[in-house]
């Protein structure tokens, strides 16, 4: 009935549809979220997935165990090509990261009251995705114990500081500040919705966990008042942080002279990646977990239209900028920079970058199709693509330059070992575990944010929607 | 004075039952003269936003001071109408701001510069272009951190227990669908007949005395 409605809404141009369909009170919003959390078992796709995934996270964890021992030898990394798989990998999880903060951020500032019923899941996506991230770069430095010489702290065994000038150490700032403010981010708008639970909580572990971690918030107007000035500034500190972060992980390669690298429009080239993949990665989730939760009436087909929107945007920017690296590097005249990139498209690695191209350039634009962007299964597997697609380009940008360089002596060819791949495949369970346990725990749709754009929730009628 | 009164509360429950009527509690050599009154307060209970915000109003306006209004999600123009209108939170995450920024650049400048000057490229030790971007990561970051602890700090959490909760209507739907308005029994102008009857003329749902304990 209620997916019915949304059909209707959703065909009629001359009307907003609503944000929540259904019948939906103060009540009903509390009853459906909390439920989640609150019954005794998930359903049995949860139990699957999770054994999945914390398989997979205990072989990630094993296999890290086994690098600490063995040496970075286990990896394909070598003589040229020294940033192999981690560092894609890393570039990877930060870019899947940037969606949860720009729909908590950036959508906010811009007043899109539909990002309500989807900020909580992204933000929670981000964080783990940042977690995954951080891993990388954490065990490519070799020497994991002394993963701490990144920061800089006065240590007497080392007697020296790092180098504030290499673009290496701006991104130890730029992605521990942003995994901190997104966990702030996060974590402060959960307060309320936390208490919520704690109120509901039956069991004395519940009602006690709940209780620390909603730090007794009352919901006194005093306190919304300075919660809600408190949102404001942080959605306006994290908008440009967002869009830092990213811009900063672009700088480790553009700042460096290798062909294919020394690009000025690396920065908005990769935050509008960054965004794609995000928004991808948040609808692939989305689907599955509106459909065993019971989230549809929150998370409407509208929801999803919009997100898919934002897919097709951010997806023809980073063709353009697809196509706009070419032309530089055509009329840079410099012979380097276009060897690089004629090697790009017909070298060794022609095949990583057709897949790049045919997932992220063709697949989203099937997205102009209303059919196709209100469809959830085709939605799902445009996203899959998309998010394949964006770990090509990471690997066609990082590996395709580094393996042919200035010098044709020290041109080579890399692979990946087994182990490269298995660990990829073990971030993805750490971060399907993580996903999976806040699905199961967390408050994870915003109620009290839904709550304040219900029709009659304000004093002076619905001039929300 | 306050702290103490809590302590007493939350530590030996009975006792205050026992000491009440001297109002001078003893516990553990301590001895504080305690203005308790009998109940925390009298809170009153609506369904509608419109009422709490037309409550709050009135009661404001009858020139009650301790009077707090609760929403399970923020209602627009409800704390305005008990007078509240600004807040020290924006000067505290400029503050913030402003040391996370100096603070970060200045240990850039002493590491650089002064305690392992690195010339590199023969570029200048202070080289404040490559400074810019850890120097802007590191005001957004304590600017953020100012603005959450800053939130947390000036509404007095976390904070373990408030007697509201003694009240389950409160403990059970505040967070929900319930709106409430409590005028505390420590206000200047509380008086056990004529706030009640006050609050009575406001159409609340119920009216309940919020206990100590």
């Amino acid at each position: 009935m209620a997916t019915a409605t949304t059909e209707l809404d959703l065909n009629d141009p001359r009307r907003r549809p609503p944000l929540v369909t259904g019948e939906q009170d103060l009540h009903s919003i509390t009853e459906t979220v909390s439920k989640i959390a609150e019954r005794p078992k998930p359903p049995r796709a949860w139990y699957v997935a999770f054994a999945i995934a914390s398989s997979l996270t205990l072989m990630f964890f094993s296999l890290i165990g086994y690098l600490v021992y063995e040496g970075t030898g286990i990896w394909g990394n070598n003589s040229p090509v020294f940033w192999a798989w981690p560092i894609v990998n890393f570039v990877f999880w930060v870019g899947i990261g940037h969606a949860g903060t720009l729909i908590s951020a950036i959508l906010f500032l811009f007043r899109q009251n539909w990002r309500t019923s989807i900020n909580r899941f992204a933000e929670a996506m981000t964080i783990f995705a940042v977690i995954c991230a951080a891993i990388f770069p954490g065990i490519h430095v070799g020497r994991v114990w002394f993963a701490y010489w990144l920061f800089p702290l006065p240590s007497t065994d080392l007697a020296m500081w790092p180098n504030f000038r290499s673009p290496l150490l701006w991104d130890v700032f730029a992605v521990s500040t942003y995994g901190t403010v997104s966990l702030l981010f996060w974590y402060m708008g959960m307060i309320p919705d936390l208490a919520t639970f704690r109120d509901r909580a039956t069991g004395k572990i519940r009602k006690m966990l709940y209780g620390i971690f909603s730090l007794g918030w009352t919901g006194s107007a005093r306190h919304w008042s300075r919660y809600e000035i408190a949102y404001g500034l942080l959605a306006a500190l994290a908008a440009p942080l967002v869009l830092s972060v990213h811009t900063i992980v672009s700088f480790d390669f553009a700042v460096s002279q290798l062909p294919g690298w020394h690009t000025t429009i690396f920065p908005p080239y990769f935050v509008a990646g960054a965004v794609f993949s995000g928004f991808a990665m948040v609808v692939t989730l989305m689907v599955p977990a509106r459909e065993f939760f019971g989230l549809k009436d929150l998370v409407t087909m509208r929801h999803l239209e919009n997100m898919n929107k934002i897919i097709l945007a951010t997806g023809s920017m980073v063709g353009y900028a697809y196509a706009m690296e070419f032309f530089i590097a055509w009329y840079s005249g410099n012979g380097y920079e276009q060897f690089a990139f004629v090697n790009r498209a017909f070298g060794p690695y022609a095949w990583a970058y057709w897949t790049m191209v045919s997932c992220n350039l063709l697949a989203p634009q099937l997205f102009w199709f209303r059919k196709v962007r209100t469809t959830p299964w085709m939605m799902v597997v445009i996203c899959i693509f998309v998010n394949i697609g964006m770990w090509f380009e990471r690997f066609v940008i990082c590996i395709t330059s580094l393996s042919r360089d200035f010098l044709p002596s020290s041109w080579g060819y890399y692979s990946p070992t087994k182990i490269d791949v298995l660990m990829l495949l073990g971030s993805f369970g750490l971060f399907f575990t993580l996903f999976l346990l806040f699905c199961r725990y967390l408050p994870i749709v915003a109620m009290s944010e839904v709550k304040a754009y219900l029709p009659d929730a304000q004093p002076h009628g619905d001039d929300h929607h | 004075m306050h702290r103490l009164r809590r302590t007493v509360r939350q530590s030996r429950p009975d006792a205050i039952q026992e000491n009440f009527n001297p109002s001078i509690v003893r516990i553990q050599g301590f001895q504080a003269v305690v203005p308790l009154q009998p109940y925390f307060g009298l809170l009153a209970e609506f369904t509608e936003p419109e009422d709490l915000v037309a409550a709050a109003r009135t009661v404001h306006e009858q020139g009650y001071v301790r009077v707090e209004a609760y929403s399970p999600y923020p209602v627009e123009g409800l704390s305005e109408s008990l007078g509240f209108t600004r807040s020290r939170l924006p000067l505290l995450v400029l503050i913030g701001a402003f040391l996370g920024g100096i603070g970060g650049y200045c240990l850039q400048y002493w590491v650089a510069a002064v305690e392992y000057p690195l010339n590199i490229g023969g570029r200048p030790l202070n080289s404040w272009p490559a400074f810019i971007p850890i120097t802007f990561e590191c005001t957004i970051l304590v600017a953020a951190l100012f603005a959450v602890l800053g939130m947390l700090a000036l509404n007095g959490l976390p904070q373990p227990h408030h007697p509201l909760f003694n009240v389950p209507e409160f403990a059970n739907y505040a967070s929900t669908d319930r709106f409430f308005l409590v005028i505390r029994a420590d206000d200047p102008q509380f008086h056990e007949t004529r706030t009640r009857e006050l609050l009575e003329s406001l159409k609340p749902m119920a009216i309940y005395e919020v206990p100590w304990v």
